[in-house]
């Protein structure tokens, strides 16, 4: 397969390990309800420089699987009960309070959807942003004002000068974004997460809030971990997708591989729900069905509910991840059909 | 902002208005202030006529009432129960009832903000249920029986203070009775600070704060404790105007001569010029401590801003 | 406008005992909080199913609180007592016996005797009747005027709403117990009547700025504009969409208030202006006793504990409620 080929040349990092690898990561809430399993055994890797897109409806478990890297999940309720978050091969789990701290905002760094409730409302977005300074590097006060004029301009926000002393809601949706990321790169970290970056700003700004984050990325050659919804700004800044349903990874690959030919029926429907200009006139194809109540995860593979492949083997085994190529895997016993089905000769060789 | 304090300061106008005749109604229009006078003797009729004349209380209410304010606005409050003029009752009342404030405002400060901290950040835990049972039990307690219990404990049995204050009410007296006017508020600074303690905990900036990397101690601090004591700090500030009003069932109880026992004085007495000159300074600071709140609030929150 | 007020002062002026403003707040807070939350009717039920469902989760949050189970036999039991304290008190409560003065507790008096040898038991039972009916008879004044009034404030706007808020303004800013002291002390009945009367008098802003509130939010659900396009009547917009909104909050802060009208008679009886004997108050009775602290102190603690309790129990109520109708603590 010519992608294949493509995708080899990709850095699968020779250097010792990835710069940041997830180990059958599991996650549960524990409610009045029950035990929610939020995250059942996820798995995922992100070098330097590399963009990994992590795709699912709300409740999929994807921002989950995040805070747990980054250490800021709210517990209780939340617990994490498995797996390993290894960094640079070292294992945060393991890690005490003070030293996950010290990783936090310096190491890794998260971007959060709103920022308008993301920031402190009642402190100016200079402070907000010295505060990374006077924390982390100890700088005076004075000095981390300096810095964080200087990050304003970075991402490109007007008179940085002046601004500096406003406060969240005197900015606009992609002003108070770019105030959010120059607050996650203020210290260059290594890996940022960036949790649904666009999808509260308007359309016109969303592409470049998005740019501006690639260009970023590539400039301090950081790891970038972009969870979203939206299949659209994927295919244009992520290297791989991984793809999440009920607190599982269903298929991993390289981004173009999975455009051309999903090798699940989850990231099929998902593809097949974006609206299309050559298919003006069409009726709007949707996955039927609710994603599942994680209370109750659905025996076997989690999506036969939903699935038009569905067999009885998909009511009672739950799939592994099959290898479909060296750089893919997809979590569905049924994954070469869902390969072949209805695609256009032209696409396969 | 200017403009705004001078729009507020001319809606004060009609409200003011509006207390100071409602109350100058009842007093003079619904009550006799010449039978008053006498006391228990039925009045010469003569010179109760005459009285009457002298004090205007034949012209209609409105022009009584303008009248009134006149000599108000000139410094005059007029004359006391007891011969003293009303202004120089008010000299000797207004310290004592401003010090007994500024207790209870410590104590609501100290305890109350300390109990709705803690219980905000261990919600559902046996202290929260605890201190939140606490809390519902002193508001059910009338004021006038906590005062005389904690008097008879802590004045009678244990002997750690005076049952009673004395004329002068230097601070140090002022402890227990300050403690007995502070507890309902108290318990309402603590609740009010739960619940927004607790909202805030929740709020997403607060995650940021967490994701930033910060210590603990300055997320607690600068974060969430900035954020949630603005409704508090209003809180307090608004309870100034009520404190320095409401101190009359504490101040009879501890026998402290402060405003609200002249008023409560001057009520039995029927003298109308002590109960309608008191309650229109009364009624003056309730407004003027609304209107600092509202400016205070500003401050507090950038995100309020006047037009 | 009130509405530029960042904090709008909703502590009413009828607080319990120490008889500041600051005692409303409770409740008014939360039900400020009440109103914000429009969003329900967004769900597949359809706008009809809004109320429904907020008062069956609601119910079924409450069956299971023990403190609202509490507090509801609590009061329960003290309407009882008040129709009919004869089956559990025998004696006349106004039948004195000097010569037992000040008296502890012997077989058939329980709670020992007063200054005039009357039997504190009997007069502790006989004193709920005119708490509970002051409080009742208050809240329910306080409640009907309130909530007309505000809910016609904010149904209609401009120079209603501007009017009631300027007097509410009025009522707001007159401290209460200083408010009752006047008033009653130049009322010469001595029944309950003017005490009640007062309270409507000074209490119904509050009620009147909460509803006002709910109709404003209520107003601008989409449902209600909806309906509005669709050719409603006025009236039938305020009965059948606008009202059930407005209820919660004013359940609430109606129960609250109860408790606190009952503290307030109390008070006022206890300064010498609210009831007056020969009524049996437990306000009255604790006024008498708390000279006597030293020698007796059983003449002030069951009055002021039954006063207490009966307080309690309504604020437990409404607490409870409130916290049942309030969905964002769910």
């Amino acid at each position: 397969m010519a992608t294949a080929a493509e995708m080899s040349t990709e850095p699968v990092s020779a250097r010792g390990g990835p710069l940041l690898d997830v180990r059958n990561l599991h996650v549960e809430f524990r409610t009045r309800e029950g035990v929610a399993r939020a995250v059942n055994g996820v798995d995922y890797a992100v070098d330097a420089g590399e963009t990994l897109a992590v795709l699912g409806e709300s409740g999929s478990g994807k921002s989950v699987t995040a805070q747990a890297i980054m250490g800021i999940l709210d517990s209780p309720p939340g617990f994490v009960t498995q797996g390993q978050v290894l960094f640079h091969g070292e294992d945060l789990l393991k890690f005490g309070t003070e030293q996950r701290r010290k990783v936090r905002g310096a190491r890794m760094a998260m971007i959060f959807q709103d920022a308008l409730s993301a920031l402190n409302p009642v402190l100016n977005v200079g402070e907000q942003l010295g505060e990374m300074f006077t924390v982390h590097r100890g700088l005076s006060r004075k000095d981390a004002r300096a810095k964080a004029v200087e990050l304003m301009e970075r991402v490109r926000i007007p008179a940085a000068k002046e601004r500096v002393r406003s406060y969240p809601h005197q900015f606009s949706g992609g002003m108070r974004q770019r105030v959010m990321i120059a607050m996650a790169m203020a210290l260059e970290p290594e890996l940022i997460i960036a949790d649904e970056p666009t999808t509260a700003l308007d359309v016109t700004v969303q592409a470049q809030v998005m740019d501006l984050l690639a260009e970023l990325q590539r400039e301090y050659n950081m790891g970038l971990i972009l969870i979203t919804h939206d299949l659209g700004v994927v295919a244009d800044v992520a290297d791989k997708i991984a793809v999440m349903y009920a607190g599982r990874i269903v298929e991993t690959s390289p981004v173009h591989d999975i455009y051309r030919a999903p090798a699940h029926p989850y990231t099929k429907g998902l593809l097949d729900s974006i609206p299309r200009v050559d298919q003006k006139g069409q009726e709007l194809y949707a996955i039927k069905g609710l994603p599942p109540n994680l209370l109750h995860i659905p025996p076997g593979c989690a999506f036969h509910p939903r699935c038009p492949l569905a067999q009885d083997i998909c009511r009672t085994k739950i799939p592994p991840l099959y290898r479909v190529s060296e750089v893919r895997a997809s979590a569905c016993h049924f994954w070469k059909e869902c390969i072949g089905d209805d695609r256009p000769a032209a696409d396969k060789t | 902002m200017g403009r705004y304090v001078i729009r507020r300061l001319l809606q004060m106008i009609p409200v003011f208005i509006g207390s100071t005749f409602l109350i100058f109604f009842m007093v003079y229009a619904l009550g006799d202030p010449v039978a008053a006078l006498f006391g228990d003797r039925a009045p010469d009729p003569a010179t109760a006529a005459q009285i009457r004349n002298e004090l205007h209380l034949n012209d209609p209410l409105w022009k009584q009432y303008l009248l009134y304010m006149k000599n108000i606005f000139s410094g005059d409050f007029g004359t006391a129960f007891n011969g003293q003029s009303v202004t120089s009752l008010m000299g000797s009342a207004f310290p004592v009832t401003i010090r007994l404030t500024i207790v209870a405002i410590i104590f609501e400060i100290i305890i109350g903000i300390t109990l709705g901290v803690i219980t905000g950040m261990r919600r559902g835990k046996p202290v929260d249920t605890g201190v939140l049972l606490l809390t519902l039990i002193v508001i059910s307690v009338p004021t006038f029986v906590t005062g005389y219990v904690l008097q008879y404990l802590f004045g009678v049995q244990l002997k750690w203070t005076a049952p009673s204050v004395s004329p002068e009410a230097p601070f140090n007296e002022l402890i227990l009775p300050g403690l007995v006017l502070a507890l309902v508020s108290l318990a309402y600074v603590t609740r009010l600070t739960r619940t927004s303690i607790a909202e805030n905990t929740r709020a997403d900036y607060l995650r940021t704060a967490v994701a930033k990397g910060l210590p603990r101690r300055r997320i607690i601090i600068r974060h969430l404790l900035r954020n949630s004591l603005i409704p508090v700090v209003t809180f307090i500030g608004t309870d100034v105007g009520f404190l320095m009003g409401g101190a009359i069932v504490t101040e009879r109880i501890f026998n402290i001569h402060g405003v609200g026992f002249q008023l409560y004085q001057g009520i039995l007495r029927n003298n109308a010029p002590t109960v309608v000159g008191f309650v229109t300074i009364l009624v003056l600071v309730f407004l003027l401590a609304n209107l600092l709140v509202d400016l205070l609030y500003a401050v507090l929150d950038p995100r309020i801003r006047y037009a | 406008m009130p509405d530029t007020n960042p904090i709008d002062p909703e502590q009413g002026p009828i607080a319990p005992g120490g008889g500041y403003g600051g005692g409303m707040d409770l409740a008014a807070s939360d039900a400020e909080a009440l109103e914000r939350e429009p969003g329900h009717g967004q769900e597949p039920g359809g706008p009809t199913g809004k109320p429904r469902s907020l008062w069956s989760d609601a119910w079924r949050d409450l069956r299971r609180n023990p403190i609202f189970i509490i507090s509801v036999l609590i009061i329960l039991f003290l309407i009882f007592i008040s129709l009919w304290p004869g089956t559990i008190a025998t004696q006349d409560p106004l039948a004195a016996n000097l010569s037992k003065s000040q008296a502890g507790p012997e077989p058939g008096h329980p709670f020992g005797f007063d200054s005039q040898g009357r039997d504190v038991y009997t007069r502790v039972v006989y004193g709920a009747r005119a708490s509970v009916t002051v409080g009742v008879c208050a809240t329910l004044g306080v409640v009907l005027l309130g909530s007309v009034l505000g809910g016609l404030a904010g149904f209609f706007g401009g120079w209603w709403d501007a009017i009631l808020s300027r007097i509410s303004d009025i009522f707001f800013g007159i401290p209460v117990v200083l408010g009752g002291l006047v008033f009653l002390s130049v009322v010469t009945n001595s029944t309950v009547w003017p005490v009640i009367g007062f309270m409507v008098l000074l209490g119904w802003p509050q009620i009147a700025r909460i509803a006002r509130g709910s109709v404003i939010t209520a107003r601008q659900n989409d449902y209600v504009q909806a309906a509005r396009a669709l050719g409603a009547g006025n009236s039938r917009m305020l009965l059948r969409h606008i009202a059930p909104n407005a209820v919660a909050p004013v359940i609430v802060v109606g129960t609250i208030a109860l408790g606190t009208y009952i503290a307030l008679e109390a008070t006022l009886s206890y300064l010498g202006v609210g009831l007056k004997p020969p009524t049996v108050s437990w306000g009255i009775d604790i006024s008498d006793a708390s000279n006597q602290i030293r020698n007796a102190p059983h003449m002030l603690l069951w009055p002021a504990g039954a006063l207490s309790i009966t307080v309690l129990a309504f604020i437990m109520l409404g607490d409870a409620v409130r916290d049942a109708l309030d969905p964002k603590l769910r």
